[in-house]
């Protein structure tokens, strides 16, 4: 039987690319200095719902939060195999901390069809993980954390292994569920060539806007309205334009979204500055290595 | 997180500087396909961009997940089971699940199938790239030729029940050919085909030396009228795996490992006729091997870059004598050779690609001829110029690309000195892999054969008159001038062997055939350095790492042209002289040379 299947997902700065250059005095990222990219475990949790559509049918509907410019991880998820993409966008969701982020996200998620919500286990910018389990909380269904493998799936129960640390669980559970994906689970596809020959030009209305903008930039407002509509009808025809909602879209209670959602109070950011000097070859011999030792003997980093 | 497509500038340059464009409006037939298939593209730009688009993807899926999984592909190989039944390495199960994710498996074939309708030379584009991460795996990927003829000759309904299949990756084929008597000569095909008294059709009979003959899909040929010897005896069906197909024996190779070869023994196993009777070996498996011939240069082309990765990186970070290998000029030339000579087979590849879409294309346009007569004409002309051309590129290129590929994996080897011959280095796989490219789908020898007589009727001739009229850049005179003093050469060693007879022209078949290649390669590097396509491509820093400089890929074409065409200069003149000097004693003395055979 078909499931359908929600997959939360996130654009994220390429942390790994983090060096001096994109610290700022304070401590913090600068986040416009790193390139943005499909957070890694985001991709297990997409690939998992595709495997999924793949074997038993029903759809897979990409979901993000987040800057206008996130619509790329949709696209992502699109060109993968994902059959509709939504983004949240609102700039009262600004400075959300997981506990409002994850109430914003429960309101979009309830008003799509969903029997198995996935999301990556964490994020590599706040590394939180609290995320997929408070949006549980919020939409009132099962959590499995760290789920590593889906062993079976029938008759509206599944059964999936989660690791604990040091071993692992099998657990078995109703539908709906919300599960967390880890790395380990799967190796994620890359862009299959249909959808992504589909979807190429896919776009968000607020890029539309953008780029009726761009083509016409010396036009009165109701030329380039036009220009979007245009663009608009263009791109319905190959399913290519991305949901974008809204706080009053999804009905979210605003006291509970944004700053006045978010009780996360920051006490204290240490800037930790790694300050490497110039590299040395040591000779693989017998002399060499007895040379460092002495070095580091006297510099005192050992005793 | 390696990517075989952004990483490889030649290949993007070459999707740029080529008119893909013309070739996509010409395998979209207009566009046509845009209004009923959502992903069908609609303009020439929207079609390159999907190119590009698929190429990435793949390149990603072969960097990161295939590459890594070949050497463990290598070392498991193939197990016939007891019952019959192959095991695959878990690297090619899994490599192909995510080629089939990839939406891949059906490149060439018509949108209405769910193939993605690219052109040949795009398919020889990703054929190169799965090669470079696993040339075995090709033997998979690159088996869509097999659905290609399904799509070309095969009636609907066999069309319906197998093409849609094969695009969703759920089937693979194999082209069952080769008998124990009858390998390079087809024509000698015994396997039996005949008919009930219901007229259901059945194969009796031995196979060997099939590739993924335990596949899904076999395109089985076989003598259908026993009592007409030769090629007009045969005809082509098609038939499954099931209780009448036994896998008898798997061959233990020397290379591609994760490709099995099956000896199958067919008996009385059900089949269905392709197409109509006699024509299974022409046109149909003709045809069949044309496009394996240059699916085999693609496959050379991807093993000959990998080794030359490996090769580039090793002489970059081994020390000896105080200095990276790499400054001393003996490593550092082969190395040279080993790009500009796999840059060679691309361009010959790529413009074998071209040919053949061209020919492709315009032939379907023929089917709705325009209704002036005079452009009906030029028609048909242009169509069997490129026809004639498709038949003169495609040996040369499948021989010149696995005879190159053989040279750079043994170069490959050399420059990694003892670790090359160790097992450490993927280097010897390589070599390993290489050796078959220049045997199956016919030998270097008979591509040779084949492409002596476009070289010796004239087809090069007017090939290289074309390319000569060409608008180059001005600053390529000299190498103009030497290819066209080359072409003289070339023109006076075939006035040379005509004076003679046909075996001297075979006799000197392979001399005047790298002529004939050489010169081409030279005006397709002279026509890359004209291009029109700015792009900047890192150079080489210090420490064989870049370093933030870039050339001109414009600028670094002209060099290499440069010492591709002066270096085969004295080449050319020297095969001329070995033409022409008219020892032929490999007819006369041939007993007295070779001796006996030493009794075991």
């Amino acid at each position: 039987m078909p499931y359908n299947c929600v997959v939360l997902v996130k654009q994220v700065p390429d942390t790994k690319q983090i060096s001096g250059k994109v610290m700022k005095d304070d401590g913090t990222v600068n986040r416009a200095a790193l390139p943005a990219i499909f957070n890694p475990e985001d991709l297990n949790a997409l690939e998992l719902a595709l495997q999924i559509k793949d074997k038993f049918g029903g759809t897979v509907t990409a979901v993000t939060m987040g800057l206008p410019t996130a619509a790329e991880v949709l696209r992502q998820s699109l060109f993968r195999g994902a059959d509709d993409a939504v983004l949240i966008t609102d700039r009262r969701c600004a400075a959300s901390d997981t506990l409002a982020t994850s109430y914003i996200l429960s309101c979009a998620v309830k008003t799509l069809k969903y029997d198995i919500v996935l999301c990556g286990r964490q994020a590599i910018d706040g590394d939180t993980a609290q995320v997929g389990p408070q949006l549980a909380e919020k939409l009132g269904i099962p959590q499995i954390s760290y789920v590593e493998n889906l062993s079976d799936l029938k008759d509206n129960r599944l059964t999936v292994r989660r690791s604990i640390g040091n071993g692992h669980q099998i657990v078995r559970c109703k539908l709906p569920v919300l599960l967390t994906v880890l790395d380990t689970a799967n190796e994620p596809r890359v862009n299959a060539a249909k959808h992504m020959m589909k979807h190429k030009k896919a776009l968000t209305p607020i890029e539309i806007q953008q780029k009726a903008r761009a083509e016409l930039p010396d036009a009165d407002e109701a030329a380039v309205a036009a220009k979007a509509q245009e663009i608009t009808e263009s791109l319905s025809k190959t399913h290519s334009v991305v949901k974008q909602w809204n706080l009053d879209d999804i009905k979210a209670d605003l006291t509970w979204c944004g700053v006045s959602g978010s009780p996360t109070k920051v006490n204290r950011i240490q800037s930790v500055v790694l300050a490497a000097k110039e590299i040395r070859d040591v000779e693989p011999t017998e002399q060499g290595i007895t040379d460092l030792i002495h070095e580091l003997i006297q510099d005192n980093t050992i005793a | 997180m390696a990517n075989f497509y952004s990483d490889n500038y030649d290949i993007q340059f070459l999707l740029k500087h080529m008119d893909i464009g013309r070739l996509a409006e010409l395998n979209e037939e207009g566009f046509k396909f845009a209004k009923d298939f959502d992903y069908a593209p609609a303009t020439p730009q929207e079609a390159v961009d999907n190119y590009a688009m698929v190429l990435n993807a793949m390149g990603e899926l072969c960097g990161d997940f295939i590459a890594p999984r070949a050497e463990a592909v290598d070392r498991t190989g193939n197990i016939l089971n007891e019952d019959g039944s192959v095991t695959r390495p878990q690297g090619v199960v899994e490599s192909m699940e995510k080629l089939s994710q990839a939406e891949v498996m059906g490149i060439t074939l018509p949108h209405r199938f769910g193939g993605l309708n690219f052109p040949n030379t795009i398919y020889s584009m990703t054929i190169e790239i799965v090669s470079r991460a696993d040339a075995s795996l090709m033997n998979l990927f690159g088996l869509q030729g097999i659905a290609e003829t399904i799509n070309f000759f095969a009636s609907e309904e066999i069309k319906q029940e197998y093409l849609h299949d094969f695009a969703d990756g759920k089937v693979t084929g194999a082209m069952v050919l080769t008998e124990p008597d009858a390998g390079s000569d087809l024509q000698a095909c015994k396997l039996r085909a005949y008919q009930d008294d219901k007229e259901n059709w059945y194969l009796h009979g031995v196979k060997r030396f099939i590739t993924n003959g335990c596949g899904e899909v076999l395109l089985v040929l076989s003598r259908s009228e026993p009592d007409r010897k030769g090629g007009l005896g045969l005809s082509l069906f098609v038939c499954e795996p099931g209780p009448k197909v036994h896998i008898r024996r798997l061959e233990d190779k020397l290379g591609i490992h994760g490709s099995p070869t099956c000896e199958i023994f067919f008996d009385h196993t059900p089949c269905r006729l392709i197409g109509e009777r006699k024509r299974g070996l022409a046109p149909y498996v003709a045809s069949l091997m044309n496009g394996a011939r240059i699916g085999i240069a693609g496959q050379s082309l991807g093993i000959s870059e990998a080794a030359y990765q490996v090769a580039r990186d090793y002489a970059a970070s081994r020390k000896q004598f105080g200095v990276a290998i790499e400054k001393l000029p003996a490593v550092r030339d082969m190395l040279i050779n080993m790009k500009i000579d796999i840059e060679a087979s691309r361009a010959l590849l790529y413009e074998t690609g071209r040919v053949v879409d061209m020919e492709l294309g315009l032939t379907k346009l023929m089917d709705n001829p325009p209704e002036d007569k005079a452009e009906a004409k030029a028609l048909k002309a242009e169509t069997r110029k490129y026809k004639r051309l498709a038949s003169l590129l495609t040996p040369m290129s499948k021989y010149y690309c696995s005879e190159v590929c053989n040279a750079v994996t043994y170069d490959g080897i050399q420059v990694l000195g003892g670790s090359g011959f160790m097992r450490d280095y993927a280097s010897e796989r390589f070599a390993r892999d290489a050796r078959i490219t220049t045997i199956y789908e016919g030998t270097s020898q008979l591509q040779v054969v084949a492409a002596v007589r476009g070289v010796c009727n004239g087809t090069a001739e007017k090939y290289l008159a074309d390319l000569a009229a060409r608008a180059y850049d001005p600053a390529l005179e000299n190498e103009l001038k030497l290819l066209s003093q080359g072409t003289a050469k070339m023109l006076e060693a075939m006035a040379y062997i005509k004076e003679i007879n046909e075996k001297y022209m075979d006799l000197y078949g392979r001399q005047l055939v790298d002529i004939a290649i050489d010169l081409i390669i030279g005006y397709l590097f002279c026509d890359q350095a004209s291009t029109q396509v700015d792009m900047q491509v890192p150079v080489s820093g210090d420490t064989g790492h870049a370093d933030g400089k870039t050339v001109s890929m414009k600028s670094r074409k002209a060099k290499v042209a440069k010492r591709f065409i002066t270096r085969n200069a004295a080449k050319i003149k020297a095969l001329t002289e070995e033409i022409c000097a008219g020892d032929q004693s490999t007819f006369s003395e041939y007993e007295c040379l070779v001796g006996p055979i030493v009794p075991q």
